[in-house]
Order: C-alpha cells, then structure tokens, then sequence
C-alpha cells in the first residue's frame, strides 16, 4: 500500500564530499517499507518529485534514514532543509529487494557511489537473519567514502575507489576475485558498473537495482521504462523494479 | 448546493474533472488512491493499432515550472487495451474517453473502428497532436485541412462522440478548430504539450533522449487559457480545457475562458490525490466567486 505523508526531518548531517544523510519520521511509510524500495520526496515546489532509496528502516521507531549526493536542483535543495521541517513524501515505491524463501548462507553486496544506500537496509535485513554478508562498495575517490564503519559492523568490507586515494584502486570489478565464495550478488549502483557486473559474474544469481529518470513514480506514465532481455517486452523501473533479476533487463 | 454536473456529447458527468491522457496510465495505479468513479470521467493513455515502444529513456525532465516529456506512445495496441485495461475500469462509475494516436490516415481509422468493439468507451480523443513521434500524429493537428480529413474519416467509422485533441504548437489555432468542428468533431480537447527543448550544460546535450519533449504543467497554463478563450469564441462545440491545472481555482480560470470541463495531467505525479482533492474543493471555490452551478461558470470571464 502506497502512502502519501508528511515526515518530520529529525536529523541532517553531511557524511562525505557533497554526500547527506537524513533521518526521517514517518508513520506510515516506514511500517512496510522493505529493502529495495524508493521514496518519491517533493522538494520545495519543483514539478517532479525526487526518488531517493531508503537506507535504513526501523519500523518499530518509525525512523527512515536516506542517504543522497547532492546532484542538481532537487537534491542541493533537499540538502538545505533543516532538521524539525516536514517533507512530503510518497512511498515506499517499489519492488524490494526478493527476501522470503531464499536459502543462501552468504550474500555478496556490490555498490558504486549513490548505489550504496539502499544495501545497508538490505545488508542489515539479512543479517538479522543470521546470513553471512560481505560487501564491496565504490568510490570516485577518497572524501567520497560513506557508510564504511556501518558496513563493517554487518561483515567484510571492501572499498575500492576509482583513484586509489582510500581502500583498493579501481572499479567494484577488479576486487572480485578476492571474495572467496558467495551463493548470491546484490548490486545497485551506474548502469555500466552493473552491466561489467552481470557480464563477469554469469555463472551466479544475482539482483539488481537500477536508475531513471522518473515522472509519477507509479508505474502510470512510461517514463522509466527498460526493454527485457528476451526482446518482446520492457519493464518499469519505478513498479516493476527497481530491482531485477541480473539477466532480466537489457542494460 | 454546488451543481458541479453537466452534460457533453456522449458524456453524462458527475464534476468537469477527468484525468489527462497519458497522464493517468489505464487507471489501475490511481486506483490504490482513491475510488475512481469520484472522476467525472477519466481520458485513457493514446492507443495506436499496434503495440509501441516508445522512446529511448531519458524521457521525461524537469523545467521551470513545468517538465518535459518525449514517452512516444508507449502503448500495448488498441486491442490489448480494449480486452484488458477497459475492463478494469468499466467497475468504476465514470466515463471513459478513449485517445487514440496513429501515424497515418488508415491507422487512425482502424483504432476508431476497435472502439466500436465495446460499449464501454463513451467518447473518443482523437489525438492529432502529439509531438514526440516521427510521423503522423502532430502533422495532422498543424494542417486545417488534414485535421479535417482525419476527423471526417474517424467520424465516419465511429459511432463515438469525438473530441479532437488540438496542438499548440502552431500559428492559427482558430482556423484548426474550426476546420475540425466543419468535419463533425464533437468536441475539442486542448490544449496538448508544446515542444520544447533543454540541454544539459556540463554534457552538452539535449536532457531527454529523444533531444525534444512536449512541456506542460504550471508553465504553460497562460499559453491553454489564451487558447481557450480564443477558440471558444469561435466555434460552438464543448472544450474540455487542460494545460497546467493544479487546483480548483485553476478550473474556474478554465471554465470563465470557455471550457466546459477540464483535464488535469501532469499534476496527478507531484500528488497522486490531487483530481479528487480539486472535486472537493471546486464546489466551496465557485461559491466564493459567486457560482451556483459549473454550468453557469462556462465562459463567464468578463473580456471587454
Ligand atoms: C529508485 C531510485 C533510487 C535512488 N536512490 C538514491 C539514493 O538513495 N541516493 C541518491 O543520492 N540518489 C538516489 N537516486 C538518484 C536521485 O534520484 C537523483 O540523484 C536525483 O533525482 C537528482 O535530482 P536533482 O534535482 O538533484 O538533479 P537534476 O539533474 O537537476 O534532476 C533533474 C531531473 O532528473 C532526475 N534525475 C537526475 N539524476 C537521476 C538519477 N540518477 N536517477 C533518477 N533520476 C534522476 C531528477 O529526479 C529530476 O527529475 C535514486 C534514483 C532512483 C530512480
Ligand atoms: C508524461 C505525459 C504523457 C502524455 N501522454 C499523452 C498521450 O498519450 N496522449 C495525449 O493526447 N496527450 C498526452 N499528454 C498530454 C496531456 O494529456 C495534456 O494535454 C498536457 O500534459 C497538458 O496538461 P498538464 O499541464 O495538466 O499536464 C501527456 C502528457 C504527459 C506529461
């Protein structure tokens, strides 16, 4: 069930170069909110609004943490808003990340940049039920690095950034081999991190989470629509996704 | 007691507001919102005789107060449309206007001729001005005379009620709707999206994929109002005005210009709530200007 509420800001921090985290309350919203799912947020009087991952949820506080890059617009404005203000907020949008019936004993969880966000719920999620995680998340460079000691807490972690200034040089691909056995991959990050991805590990499950620009957020106005692999069909990212099967969607 | 209902061709209408095609998808995902037979009438996505695809993505983009689209009439074909999404909808109590697009003169009629399949279509758009597709579409909505020709053919196969959805984008928009009302139309529809462009300083290029889009919201309201009342003082069939509403003082703006109803597009994605919330409201906003009835509100704005 989709809800539109109003959440109080309960705190604003800045976490890295240009990078916010922001924790909301909400009553709703955050009640059935899974791993994966997206909040549509109205910023100022824009026309669109801005969909932006929840990265942490606890239901029973009511708290929604999201994590955002200040990008254009919208996000350097979202930024701005103080803590005690309201947001009006549409959600959770979305198909999560799949949760019930799965068997793996370890998860591999691969992020780039503002691709993070939406595994630490995850990450947190499968914790809980006692699954083994180890991550490995990207960077462009050093003062871009967030979530590392959070990360840390939920198993192995690995940061990698583009210029080697903080953890290994290179991209999420090039570490890969260092991660000794995995039954499953999640990953949400640039469309081409993902497509190197799925194009190295083929011989493994995994899901996706993927971006685009969006219009209602619904699934009612084709704005964010994706061909399938199997060529007769698409997808929308905003219903039927953001996550998909690795191979599902043509990237 | 507010009179908010009103009689169109092929149209008996609870309240003036519909959804605005391509703006509202089948209704399906506004249906989790609110109970949809609250909506005087609810205007479906375009439908062309076979399933499209539509445009490379980015498709949609913000602008001052406004945004741009380019979707290109992403549909799955008239039939899958009719076997499948107007089911769904005839549980509401409302109208239902069915839009349909093509890319030539026979496409066109072979969509109206489907809508003849169901009897629970009540009028159609008839979409001739679409500019986020190659051929066709836009094309017959700039030509008086083929505007013409396309609505003469469709209302020759259908035996629907057409209003004829005009394009800003041209020099003379009386002449066009005047050609149309000639052929038979109905009704007109207007205004659609305008064309427009943006680009994208640090990379240099277009911001939606298919480098032009049609913009609507807020931005373009004065622009649909001009046109309105233009239009209305020179033809004497119904306007269902759009372009840019938000609230009910918007619709008051566009029932003092001469439209007869209205339909509110690019607002239900900033507030999945905001066609019923402007049904609540219209009633207290025409009393306060003085309006029993939305009937009486038609073309009332004082000019001279
Ligand atoms: C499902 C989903 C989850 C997301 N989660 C996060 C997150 O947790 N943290 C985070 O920092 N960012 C996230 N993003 C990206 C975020 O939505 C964009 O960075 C943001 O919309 C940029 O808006 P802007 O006004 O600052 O930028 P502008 O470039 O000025 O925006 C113009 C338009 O483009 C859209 N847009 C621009 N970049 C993107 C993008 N990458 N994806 C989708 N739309 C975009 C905007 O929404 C707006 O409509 C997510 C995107 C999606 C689709
Ligand atoms: C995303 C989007 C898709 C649209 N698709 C259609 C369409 O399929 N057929 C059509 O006649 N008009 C279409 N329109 C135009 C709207 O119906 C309407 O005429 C226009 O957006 C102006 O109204 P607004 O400012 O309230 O959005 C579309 C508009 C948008 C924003």
């Amino acid at each position: 069930m989709i809800n539109k509420e109003k959440m109080k800001i309960l705190s604003v921090r800045s976490i890295a170069h240009q990078t916010i985290e922001m924790v909301l309350e909400s009553e709703q919203i955050s009640k059935v909110a899974l791993p994966g799912q997206f909040l549509h947020i109205q910023v100022g009087n824009l026309t669109l609004r801005r969909p932006i991952s929840i990265a942490n949820n606890c239901s029973e506080t009511g708290r929604i943490t999201i994590l955002f890059k200040v990008n254009g617009q919208g996000t350097n404005e979202l930024s701005s808003y103080q803590s005690g203000e309201m947001l009006d907020i549409l959600g959770p949008l979305g198909n999560g990340f799949p949760l019930e019936s799965r068997s793996e004993s370890t998860v591999l969880l691969i992020g780039g940049g503002i691709g993070v966000p939406p595994l630490y719920y995850l990450g947190k999620t499968f914790r809980c039920k006692g699954i083994k995680v180890i991550s490995i998340l990207g960077f462009q460079q050093a003062n871009d690095v967030f979530y590392e000691d959070q990360f840390s807490e939920l198993g192995e972690t690995i940061i990698v950034t583009n210029d080697g200034s903080y953890g290994f040089k290179g991209l999420v691909t090039d570490v890969l081999e260092r991660i000794s056995a995995f039954d499953c991959y999640y990953a949400c990050g640039p469309k081409p991190m993902l497509k190197a991805l799925t194009d190295k590990l083929t011989d493994k499950e995994g899901f996706i989470s993927l971006e685009e620009r969006m219009g209602c957020g619904v699934g009612a106005c084709f704005a964010c629509v994706l061909p399938t692999t199997d060529g007769n069909g698409y997808k929308k990212i905003c219903k039927d996704g953001p996550v998909f099967p690795a191979r599902e969607v043509k990237l | 007691m507010i009179n908010l209902s009103l009689k169109l061709p092929g149209l008996s209408l609870k309240n003036p507001i519909m959804p605005a095609s391509g703006c509202f998808g089948f209704g399906h995902e506004y249906s989790d919102f609110y109970n949809l037979s609250k909506l005087g009438a609810i205007i479906l996505k375009a439908a062309t005789s076979r399933e499209r695809f539509g445009n490379p993505t980015p498709r949609v983009a913000e602008t001052a107060s406004g945004m741009l689209n380019a979707i290109g009439l992403q549909n799955p074909g008239v039939m899958n449309i009719i076997n499948h999404e107007v089911p769904f909808l005839s549980q509401f109590d409302t109208n239902i206007i069915a839009n349909i697009a093509g890319s030539t003169l026979e496409e066109y009629v072979e969509v109206a001729k489907s809508f003849n399949e169901t009897d629970q279509v009540h009028a159609l758009e008839l979409n001739i001005s679409c500019p986020n597709v190659k051929e066709g579409g836009i094309q017959f909505g700039t030509d008086p005379n083929m505007a013409a020709h396309v609505t003469e053919a469709v209302k020759k196969v259908s035996q629907l009620p057409v209003y004829v959805k005009l394009s800003p984008n041209v020099t003379d928009i009386i002449s066009i709707a005047k050609a149309v009302e000639a052929a038979g139309a109905d009704g007109l529809s207007m205004i659609n999206t305008i064309t427009g462009m943006q680009i994208h300083l640090p990379s240099r290029k277009p911001l939606i994929a298919n480098k032009t889009g049609g913009l609507s919201g807020p931005a373009i309201k004065p622009i649909a109002i001009r046109m309105v009342y233009e239009v209305s003082q020179n033809v004497n069939i119904p306007i269902i005005g759009m372009g840019g509403i938000q609230n009910a003082e918007d619709v008051l703006e566009f029932l003092l210009a001469g439209a007869s109803a209205v339909a509110v597009g690019t607002a239900n994605f900033q507030n999945p709530f905001v066609c019923s919330e402007i049904i609540d409201e219209l009633p207290k906003v025409l009393e306060k200007y003085g309006f029993s009835s939305v009937q009486e509100a038609i073309g009332k704005g004082i000019m001279a």
